[in-house]
């Protein structure tokens, strides 16, 4: 069928993309036109350029109060740009996101705290741990229906949680605390400015590598699954691997979220992993426009921001949140800055 | 104890535990059946119910007391309250957007638990609340077993609401309306069916045995919170998953299987009651693997 004709069969299920996905669309509101006037990669440039100076600077002219909620906002770019490859690139619904997070931060806490391992020596192994729940969660799981998925991933999300509680080695219920700060060639990463600039790298990095994932050959094969799943099967896509590097691919992000949020805080505990942890960071997916970079970046600097914003409306401001994460998927299901790919 | 009375003392529990199981299961399964949403709200449905039957209870407790009789009369205006709350959310979130995408429907659902959640957090301000009744502890002691009245009552009401339910769907034109629209949806509305009446009913009634089962669960266990319909409602879905989700039947016996499962469960050595939870979650895991129609599910290839 000829995307580009005008007058395409009216299908009963519609599918997740318009018309206007193939071919430029006129920039409708002010976040598409602010992009469009960014098109040409040498303002882009510089717009990066800009970003990246606001940040170095920031730190400098706030607070610590701000330095500290903008650490946490970077951190939430991190752990929604990794999610973004599962729900928006993969179009994989994960309710237990949080479930690789608390790997990532888990394994260097015990490592670390418990078998006095180095820092940077134990990155690996988070990595590898994360990458491997990421198999042991979507291998079984990937050929089954979306909404099961979610379920499923919903049902591990608890299962890691209960399991952190309920072992000795995790500390229980109170969970681990005195985990070591690290240091880099004699730089003891300590104070909280310290921590925003090694988060300022993590989301540069996040940002450049799912960017490039987005653009490679398997960021196709995640958008041409995610909107046919047969047809993509039919072109020789291996369905079921896709996903599956979308998976292992979104833990590793999780678990680098997980390792730096671990020896920021120097204490973890099950409850930060919790399942309103991976709604939270979904709402942000959700709430910027699935797929879409700048969306979610946004998205993930709201959830964080919002609530100290809303600080004054007490237990109202999540009451707030989901009033609001409903009504965007009433009126505007594909999120702030939704994501269109020509 | 012998291990027989211990053994007969774990099946009254799983019994109890069951029929909550099996009442909240049964509204995922309906709406599954109609719509094919998986309806993440339905705990938080079970949730509300509590607190409408704790309303209820203290509407009515003044004339009809805070025995039996007031209790039921509480659980019927809860489930007609909730029932009629499923009903506007079917209209106001999931109407609108059955022609969406799955992904969207679902985090539709997702939003509209997390606004009776948070509305229930932010009126009770995360306290639990106090359930208090006149049921007493009474109760019959068969040899070394224990059956308190409360249990058998509320084994017992659970079952007449599933009785009631299986000769409605089975018996009534609604009913067969609601098992016809659940087969083929454009072929009823040919067939002159009013679709959206039969998907509101069934809402309806999902909802209204989700407050049942909250009220009861609020009267038996005498504290009720914003949080509880969260893990009944991962558990119901584990049952009614047991079950095969879509059959009715299968809801009822998945329910009763879990009950069973989890309260035999805990006895089993190593796991204690902390990895219950984590047993149930492992239950659904590999039911949903290795068996994903259930035990009474029609098998169906469908893709997302």
């Amino acid at each position: 069928m000829d995307r580009h004709s005008p007058s395409t069969t009216p299908d009963t299920h519609k599918p997740d993309f318009h018309e206007s996905d193939f071919h430029e669309p006129r920039p409708r509101n002010l976040f598409q036109r602010l992009y469009a006037a960014f098109e040409s990669p040498g303002r882009r440039r510089a717009l990066h350029l800009a970003i990246i100076a606001i940040l170095i600077v920031t730190p400098w002219i706030s607070s610590q109060y701000t330095t500290v909620i903008l650490t946490n906002a970077l951190l939430y770019v991190v752990l929604c740009l990794g999610l973004n490859i599962v729900v928006g690139y993969a179009g994989l619904l994960d309710l237990g996101y949080a479930a690789f997070f608390a790997v990532g931060a888990y394994t260097i806490g015990i490592l670390t705290q418990q078998f006095g391992v180095n820092f940077w020596a134990a990155i690996p192994f988070a990595l590898l741990a994360a990458a491997l729940a990421g198999v042991i969660i979507g291998g079984p799981t990937l050929r089954l229906r979306s909404d099961y998925l979610a379920i499923v991933t919903l049902g591990f999300g608890e299962i890691v949680r209960f399991t952190a509680r309920n072992l000795e080695i995790t500390g229980g219920a109170s969970g681990l605390s005195h985990i070591p700060e690290p240091s880099l060639f004699g730089w003891h990463i300590d104070s909280s400015i310290d921590f925003y600039y090694v988060f300022v790298v993590l989301a540069v990095l996040a940002y450049i590598a799912s960017q490039r994932l987005f653009d490679s050959r398997l960021g196709r094969a995640w958008l041409y699954v995610r909107h046919d799943e047969d047809a993509a099967e039919a072109m020789g896509i291996n369905r079921v691997a896709t996903k599956l590097a979308a998976y292992v691919i979104g833990a590793i992000f999780g678990a680098i979220g997980g390792i730096f949020f671990s020896v920021n805080l120097g204490a973890i505990s099950p409850e930060s992993f919790s399942f309103q942890q991976s709604v939270l960071i979904l709402l942000a997916v959700v709430l910027g426009g699935m797929g879409k970079i700048p969306g979610v970046i946004l998205g993930a600097f709201i959830v964080v921001l919002g609530p100290e914003l809303l600080r004054d409306f007490g237990t109202l401001r999540l009451l707030i949140f989901a009033v609001l994460l409903l009504l965007i998927m009433l009126f505007r299901p594909s999120g702030i800055w939704p994501e269109k790919r020509s | 104890m012998t291990w027989y009375d211990s053994f007969l003392q774990q099946l009254v529990d799983g019994l109890v535990l069951g029929s909550f199981y099996a009442l909240v299961a049964l509204g995922y399964t309906m709406v599954f059946g109609v719509i094919k949403l998986l309806n993440f709200a339905h705990g938080d449905l079970y949730m509300t119910g509590a607190f409408a039957g704790f309303g209820g209870l203290s509407l009515v407790s003044g004339f009809l007391g805070a025995g039996w009789i007031g209790i039921f009369v509480a659980m019927l205006l809860a489930m007609i309250a909730v029932g009629c709350l499923g009903v506007v959310i079917e209209r106001v979130a999931y109407h609108p957007m059955l022609g969406a995408p799955r992904l969207s429907i679902l985090i539709t659902a997702l939003a509209v638990s997390l606004v009776l959640q948070n509305a229930a957090l932010a009126l009770t301000g995360g306290q639990y609340t106090a359930f208090s009744t006149d049921l007493g502890l009474g109760g019959f002691n068969l040899g070394n077993l224990f059956l308190s009245h409360n249990q058998i009552v509320l084994v017992a009401t659970a079952a007449v609401l599933m009785i009631a339910l299986e000769l409605f769907v089975s018996r009534t034109l609604y009913g067969r309306a609601m098992r016809a629209v659940s087969i083929d949806k454009d072929m009823c509305r040919m067939m002159g069916i009013n679709v959206s009446a039969v998907i509101a009913v069934t809402f309806f009634i999902g909802s209204g045995l989700a407050a049942a089962a909250g009220t009861m669960a609020g009267a038996y266990y005498g504290s009720i919170w914003y949080f509880m319909g969260f893990l009944i409602g991962l558990k119901a879905f584990t049952a009614a998953v047991i079950g095969g989700i879509g059959s009715i039947t299968g809801a009822m016996l998945g329910g009763l299987i879990l009950g069973l499962l989890e309260s035999f469960g805990t006895h089993i050595p190593f796991i204690g009651s902390e990895w219950k939870d984590v047993f149930t979650f492992s239950i659904l895991i590999l039911v949903l693997v290795f068996k994903p129609t259930g035990l009474l599910g029609k098998s169906e290839v469908e893709r997302m």
